[in-house]
């Protein structure tokens, strides 16, 4: 943090500047909090208040168009594709994420820089760009239709950046406290296990959030990689929610409303980690 | 000593392997299998006979794939400059006062990263209300302020389309490179400022002349961050202006030119897997030459303390 400096020439221009940064920044804000609270509300309205005053507050609030999504329209199932695929690719990221890291950053040997920059190359290539290669391949695998070609593209979505990160912040660790593991009587594995890793909690806390939010919501790879309906995850299937909910507009508020509150909850229970990883120099 | 090595090299094997073994098969196989794809002519999904250079060739230079390729590039040429110097330097400048501690800066560093929590369905949903031309917040607003001349069908404008749908994605963005910079500004070690503030120098000097250089490396990265979403973009196009660009083609990127060859086919309507993986080729070699560009620029920037 800066501390306060009294800067020479803190003229009327300075005051100015300052604010002008603040007036922009409240407006920022607002226009981020108003569309969250105007899904929230609009998803308590009935059909005709939705149409009638689509800006106001509910007059009757109708906590029954959440019942409705979740059994009518399917939304127990998308949710559960979500959460299955999610929590699958973020452990694999993660684990195989820290573990490349781990054997990269740890061990000095020939081959740590070209693998390192092999992984980093991921960054720089970017998936959607091979959606021909990867739907021969899951083709071929025959894995069309089925979460295991998604559990599949979100691990290799993930894993470059998190190990640019943790590979980062794992070389800055002290060697001495690995040594002092090792006379205690650690092995490998458990010098990753019980040292390094609950050192790295920041920045794991970090990967985790940069990388769920995009696995949840993308909407992509299911869309060319699931066709039936009951395998759709949730951006995929409140999409096709559009069409059937066409005049039900406060439906789709509902379905969005839903598909929101998961990560609104990970980012608000992490952001304090979150915004620490990033100043741990993480990214640097 | 030399069944050490060996036990040594299989416990890195064990830890780099199963990471690496994904992003082979999934990143670097498809890298090729894009490069050699756009060399054959393709059936629907059966390879053809080699064809050298010719797919690259009708990108280029034959109708309709040439007028759609390089109006979608210069698309993405305009996604990649209005990001840089709207979100960018806007990201910088919040980030900078948030470290500064601006009022509320606790509560702003929060608020500011929630729209990237949003998933593109729900912003393009959000905002194509928003923006609809009679009963759309927007034109409401405009209206209601008295400026009636403002409002605009704005997805409807070949001129602007473009303009809107990138301004909705820095909204939902900006929280980003506000993070990556106020976590930057944050670790210029504070004697650095201190020296220079004694010196008696100003704010602005201390900004441009101590801060900046010191955080490059956020900039480098924030840099190709930048290029290499604007010449990826396929979702936002999609969500708000449909697949072909609406209007008639004014917001279509490479991204969804590059979808509609792979899988709906520009010209007679079936998959063209030739032409599509040579726009493939194309993005991979833009996104790469640019940030390897971007990453070699900035490097020789860099200050050491």
């Amino acid at each position: 943090m800066i501390t306060e400096f009294r800067y020479r020439g803190s003229s009327a221009l300075r005051k100015a500047v300052y604010a002008l940064v603040e007036l922009l920044m409240v407006t920022y804000a607002i226009m981020v909090l108003y569309p969250l609270f105007n899904m929230f509300m609009s998803s308590l309205k009935s059909t005709r208040e939705m149409f009638q005053h689509p800006f106001a507050l509910p007059t009757e609030w109708m906590f029954e168009n959440y019942r409705a999504v979740w059994v009518e329209g399917r939304f127990g199932r998308y949710i559960w594709n979500s959460v299955s695929v999610t929590l699958v690719s973020m452990v694999i990221v993660v684990l195989f994420g820290s573990m490349a890291a781990f054997g990269i950053a740890r061990y000095r040997y020939k081959l740590s820089t070209p693998i390192y920059l092999l992984f980093l190359s991921g960054i720089m290539l970017p998936l959607k760009a091979a959606i021909i290669p990867l739907f021969l391949i899951v083709r071929n695998l025959q894995l069309l239709d089925s979460h295991v070609a998604l559990v599949c593209v979100f691990a290799a979505m993930g894993l470059p950046s998190t190990v640019f990160i943790l590979a980062g912040f794992m070389r800055t660790i002290p060697r001495d406290l690995e040594d002092a593991a090792r006379i205690d009587g650690s092995n490998d594995f458990g010098i990753y296990r019980r040292v390094i890793i609950p050192l790295s909690a920041p920045s794991i806390a970090l990967v985790t959030i940069y990388n769920t939010v995009p696995i949840w919501n993308d909407f992509f790879f299911p869309l060319v990689f699931i066709r039936q309906d009951t395998l759709k995850t949730l951006p995929v299937g409140i999409s096709s929610f559009f069409g059937q909910y066409q005049i039900h507009w406060e439906l789709v508020f509902t379905a969005l409303s839903i598909a929101i509150l998961p990560m609104l909850v990970l980012y608000l229970f992490m952001s304090r980690y979150f915004i620490k990883g990033i100043t741990a120099g993480a990214i640097k | 000593m030399k069944r050490n090595a060996i036990g040594r090299n299989l416990r890195i094997a064990f830890f780099v392997l199963p990471g690496l073994s994904i992003v082979v098969v999934f990143i670097v196989l498809p890298l090729f299998m894009s490069l050699f794809n756009s060399l054959y002519e393709w059936r629907s999904t059966t390879r053809g006979a080699y064809v050298g250079m010719e797919n690259f060739r009708r990108i280029f230079a034959q109708f309709p794939y040439q007028e759609r390729f390089f109006n979608a590039l210069g698309n993405n040429v305009r996604w990649f400059l209005v990001t840089m110097l709207v979100q960018n330097v806007l990201g910088l400048s919040f980030g900078y006062f948030l470290s500064n501690g601006i009022p509320g800066s606790k509560v702003f560093q929060r608020v500011f990263f929630i729209p990237v929590l949003f998933s593109i369905v729900a912003v393009g949903f959000l905002w194509r209300l928003y923006l609809n031309p009679n009963q759309g917040l927007i034109n409401v607003l405009l209206r209601a302020v008295g400026l009636d001349g403002l409002a605009k069908p704005w997805l409807g404008e070949a001129e602007i389309a473009t303009f809107v749908i990138i301004a909705v994605n820095i909204w939902r963005w900006l929280g980003f490179p506000i993070l990556v910079f106020y976590a930057a500004i944050n670790n210029v070690p504070n004697e650095c400022i201190e020296a220079a503030h004694l010196d008696g120098a100003r704010e602005s000097t201390v900004f441009f002349r101590v801060i900046l250089p010191l955080i490059v490396p956020a900039m480098t990265i924030i840099t190709v961050l930048t290029m290499i979403g604007s010449l990826n973009v396929f979702e936002q196009v999609y969500t708000m202006a449909g697949l072909t660009g609406n209007p008639f083609y004014a917001t279509d990127t490479l991204g969804t030119l590059f979808y509609r060859t792979a899988f709906g086919g520009v010209d007679t309507g079936i998959p063209e897997i030739g032409v599509g993986s040579a726009i493939g080729v194309v993005i991979y070699l833009l996104t790469l030459l640019c940030s390897l560009g971007s990453i070699l620029g900035f490097r020789t920037r860099e200050t050491e303390l």
